[in-house]
C-alpha cells in the first residue's frame, strides 16, 4: 500500500483503531495498517499536534506509549471510523455477494450474517455498479472431485491423482501435496506441489478423473509459494515453440483466448498474431481444429505437419465410409 | 502528503466534526492552525479549496450552509451522523468471509477499495486475519484496460462511447451506451448497459473493446432503470440451451486420451490398417465438439451422425486444400 498517498484516511482511522483495542503492541497496528513501525510512530507523532480548537494540552489528542504498547487517552471526538466510500463499500460488498452465492467457495450463511452487518453499517443502498458470477460451467464428474480434494486439505493428506494433461493429450498418476483449491476467471483448480514435477502446479479440477487420499501428511517443501496470478494461469515457459498465424475473423477468438504476441490486423480483415506454444502436438490440434480458418506462415514444419495430419484423416474417413 | 498539510486537515476535520454551527472560511482561517500562515487572502483561499476538494475526494460528508438569514456566505460543518461508520461486531466466522472477500479481487481498481474498507472495519473494532484459510480462494481479475474508464463511468452514471469488434468482424463499430454496470461472468467482464443506436439493452464484452473508452456528457445523466438485473442478462444472453448427442467415433489404438477419457469404449475395429477401438460419447455443443474431434486428425474418424462427420470433414478439406 502507497503510504503517502493513503496516509489521511489512515490517520482518521487510527484513533478509534487504537480506542477499540487498548495497550495494543505497536508492532500489530503497523502489520493491520499496512506501514512500517517507524511510520506508524510517525503518525503517532503527528496526532498528538492535532486536536479540538483552543489547541491547549486538555485539547489535544492524548496517546500514550508504555513500553511497546500504545494507549489512547483522549480521542478529541475522533471516536469513529468514516464511513465507507462508494468504490470501498462496492469492492466490499460485490466480493461479498460474489463469495456468498458461489456454493463450495465458503460458508454461505457466515458470508450472508456478515453481509447483512456490512450492509446495515454501510447504510447506503446505491446498487453496486459491477456484479460477479465466480461459478464456471461445471459438469457433475468435477464437482464430485472437489469433495475429496477438499477432505484431504482439511486433513491435510498428500494425494494421488489421474490428471489429463492437454498439452500432451496424455494422463498421468501424480502425488501431489495439495495447498489450497482456486476459482481463477470462472474455473476450479487445485494449486499443489507435484512431487512429480517437483514445483508447484495448477491442476484444472475438470481434468482431474480420480482422487486417492493417501495415509500420509502434506509435505510441501517450505520454497513452494502459491502461484501468483495476476497476469492469469497461462505462462509462457522457456524453450517453447513460436509460430506465425494469419486468423480469420472467425478465428480471432484465438487471440482473446490464448495469450499472444504482436496481434496485427491486417487489410484483408485477418490478424496476424505470434503465438507461443510448449508442446507440438498441442498446436498441431489447435490448427487441426480450426480448418483453413488459420493459416501458418512460420515455421514451414508445422504447417507441412498440419497439412499431412488432414489428409491422412480425409483418407481414413473415406476408408470408414466405404465400410458401411 | 506533507507533515503540515496532513495534520492541517486533520485539525480541521476535528473543529467541523465539534462544531455545531457552520463555520466560514473566514473564521476556520482564524480557528485552525495552518492556515493563519497563509500569505494572502488569495492564497489562503487556494489552499481552502484544494482541502475541501481532498476531503470531499476522501467521502468526508462536508455540509455548507448559513447559521442565519443575516449571514452573507456559506460555512461548513460535518454532521456526525453522516460522517461515522455505523456500528458493525462480526462473530469470528463472519469476520473470516470478510477477510475472504477482501482477498477476492486481483484487480488494481479494486483491491485498494477493499484494503480501504478493510481499514475502517478495523478501526470500527472488528478484528479480521487476512490470512484466515479458506476452502476455496476465488479470485477475479480485471486487466482489460477498459474496465476501470467503464467502472468510472457507471459510479458517476456517464454516457460511454466506444469502437466494439463483434466475435467474427474485423471492422469495428461506433458505440453509444448508457451504462449500468460491469459484470464478470464466467471469467469476462461484461458491459451492460443500453446502447443508444439500437435503442436496446445490450451486454458488450470488455475484451472486444478497441482503443480507449471516452465519457462524455454530464454526470448522472444515466439511470439504470431499478428492475435491471446485471448477472441475469448476462447470465441469459450467454446460456443457449445445450443440444446433447451421442456420436459413434473410431480412435486409434492408445491415442486421443483427452477424448477417451470421456467416452465409453464399444469393440475393437482395424480401420485403414490400423488398430482401434469404436467408442461412445455424449457431446453437448455440436460445433465446439467438431473442432475438439478434428483437432486429432487422423487419430479419431466420425462414424455417427453425418452431421457431424461432414462437419469434421469439412474441416479437415479446409486444411488439406490450402496446402501451403
Amino acid at each position: 500500500m502507497d503510504s503517502a498517498q493513503n496516509r489521511l484516511p489512515r490517520l482518521l482511522a487510527l484513533v478509534p483503531y487504537l480506542l477499540a483495542r487498548p495497550g495494543i503492541p505497536v508492532v500489530d497496528a503497523a502489520e493491520d495498517f499496512g506501514v512500517t513501525e517507524k511510520q506508524l510512530r510517525r503518525d503517532l507523532e503527528l496526532l498528538w499536534m492535532c486536536g479540538l480548537p483552543g489547541y491547549g494540552p486538555g485539547d489535544l489528542i492524548d496517546i500514550s506509549f508504555e513500553g511497546e504498547t500504545i494507549t489512547v487517552a483522549f480521542d478529541a471526538g475522533m471516536r469513529r471510523p468514516l464511513r465507507l466510500t462508494a468504490e470501498e463499500a462496492t469492492a466490499l460488498l460485490v466480493a461479498l455477494r460474489a463469495v456468498g452465492e458461489t456454493p463450495g467457495v465458503a460458508d454461505t450463511d457466515a458470508v450472508q450474517r456478515a453481509l447483512a452487518k456490512v450492509e446495515s453499517a454501510v447504510g447506503n443502498a446505491k446498487p453496486a455498479g459491477v456484479a460477479v458470477g465466480l461459478a464456471g460451467r461445471e459438469a457433475q464428474a468435477t464437482a464430485e472431485m472437489r469433495e475429496p480434494i477438499q477432505e484431504a486439505l482439511h486433513r491435510g493428506v498428500a494425494i494421488r491423482i489421474r490428471y489429463y494433461t492437454v498439452s500432451r493429450d496424455e494422463i498421468t498418476e501424480r502425488v501431489v501435496d495439495p495447498m489450497r483449491l482456486l476459482l481463477v476467471d470462472g474455473r476450479s483448480y487445485l494449486e499443489a506441489w507435484c512431487r512429480r514435477a517437483e514445483g508447484v502446479r495448477l491442476f484444472r479440477l475438470d481434468r482431474v478423473d480420480e482422487v486417492t487420499a493417501l495415509d500420509e501428511r502434506t509435505a510441501p517443501p517450505p520454497h513452494a509459494r502459491p502461484t501468483d496470478l495476476s497476469e492469469g494461469v497461462f505462462r509462457a515457459r522457456e524453450g517453447q515453440g513460436t509460430a506465425v498465424l494469419l486468423l480469420d475473423p472467425d478465428a480471432r477468438w484465438i487471440a482473446e483466448y490464448y495469450p499472444v504476441e504482436d496481434a496485427a490486423d491486417l487489410p484483408d480483415g485477418r490478424m496476424r498474431v505470434v503465438m507461443r506454444y510448449g508442446d507440438e502436438s498441442w498446436m498441431v490440434r489447435l490448427l487441426l481444429g480450426q480448418g483453413g480458418r488459420v493459416r501458418v506462415e512460420e515455421p514451414a514444419s508445422l504447417a507441412r505437419l498440419v497439412a499431412d495430419r488432414a489428409a491422412t484423416a480425409l483418407r481414413r474417413a473415406a476408408a470408414a465410409e466405404a465400410r458401411v | 502528503m506533507p507533515t503540515v498539510r496532513a495534520e492541517r486537515l486533520v485539525n480541521l476535520v476535528l473543529c467541523l466534526l465539534a462544531t455545531r454551527q457552520y463555520l466560514t472560511a473566514e473564521r476556520i482561517r482564524g480557528i485552525v492552525p495552518g492556515y493563519t500562515d497563509a500569505p494572502s487572502d488569495d492564497a489562503f483561499f487556494r489552499m481552502f479549496e484544494r482541502d475541501k476538494a481532498e476531503l470531499r475526494d476522501l467521502g468526508i460528508p462536508l455540509e455548507t450552509g448559513r447559521n442565519s438569514v443575516f449571514d452573507s456566505v456559506d460555512g461548513y460543518r460535518i454532521a456526525r451522523r453522516d460522517y461515522e461508520l455505523g456500528e458493525i461486531d462480526l462473530e469470528p466466522d463472519e469476520a473470516a468471509a470478510v477477510a475472504l472477500a477482501v482477498r477476492l479481487w486481483d484487480s488494481p481498481d479494486l483491491t485498494g477499495a477493499a484494503h480501504g474498507a478493510l481499514i475502517k472495519l478495523r478501526a470500527a473494532g472488528v478484528d479480521v486475519d487476512p490470512d484466515t484459510p479458506a476452502v476455496v480462494e476465488p479470485k477475479v481479475r480485471t486487466s482489460e484496460p477498459a474496465f476501470a474508464p467503464l467502472l468510472t463511468a457507471v459510479n458517476r452514471g456517464r454516457v460511454v462511447e466506444f469502437d466494439y469488434r463483434k466475435q467474427s468482424s474485423p471492422r469495428p463499430a461506433r458505440r453509444t451506451v448508457e451504462p449500468w454496470g460491469v459484470v464478470s461472468w464466467r471469467g469476462r467482464w461484461y458491459l451492460v448497459g443500453h446502447d443508444r443506436v439500437r435503442d436496446a439493452p445490450r451486454c458488450f464484452r470488455l475484451s472486444r473493446i478497441v482503443g480507449t473508452v471516452r465519457a462524455s456528457g454530464k454526470d448522472g445523466v444515466v439511470h439504470r432503470p431499478p428492475e435491471v438485473d446485471l448477472l441475469g442478462m448476462v447470465a441469459k444472453q450467454n446460456d443457449q440451451p445445450p443440444a446433447s448427442a451421442t456420436a459413434r467415433l473410431w480412435v486409434a489404438s492408445g491415442r486421443a486420451q483427452g477424448l477417451r477419457r470421456r467416452a465409453k469404449p464399444i469393440e475393437a475395429l482395424e480401420l485403414d490398417g490400423e488398430p482401434g477401438e469404436v467408442v461412445e460419447i455424449d457431446l453437448i455443443y455440436p460445433d465446439s465438439a467438431a473442432s475438439w474431434i478434428a483437432g486429432y486428425g487422423p487419430d479419431v474418424v466420425v462414424l455417427e451422425p453425418d452431421s457431424l462427420r461432414a462437419h469434421v470433414r469439412m474441416l479437415m478439406s479446409g486444411f488439406a486444400e490450402g496446402v501451403h
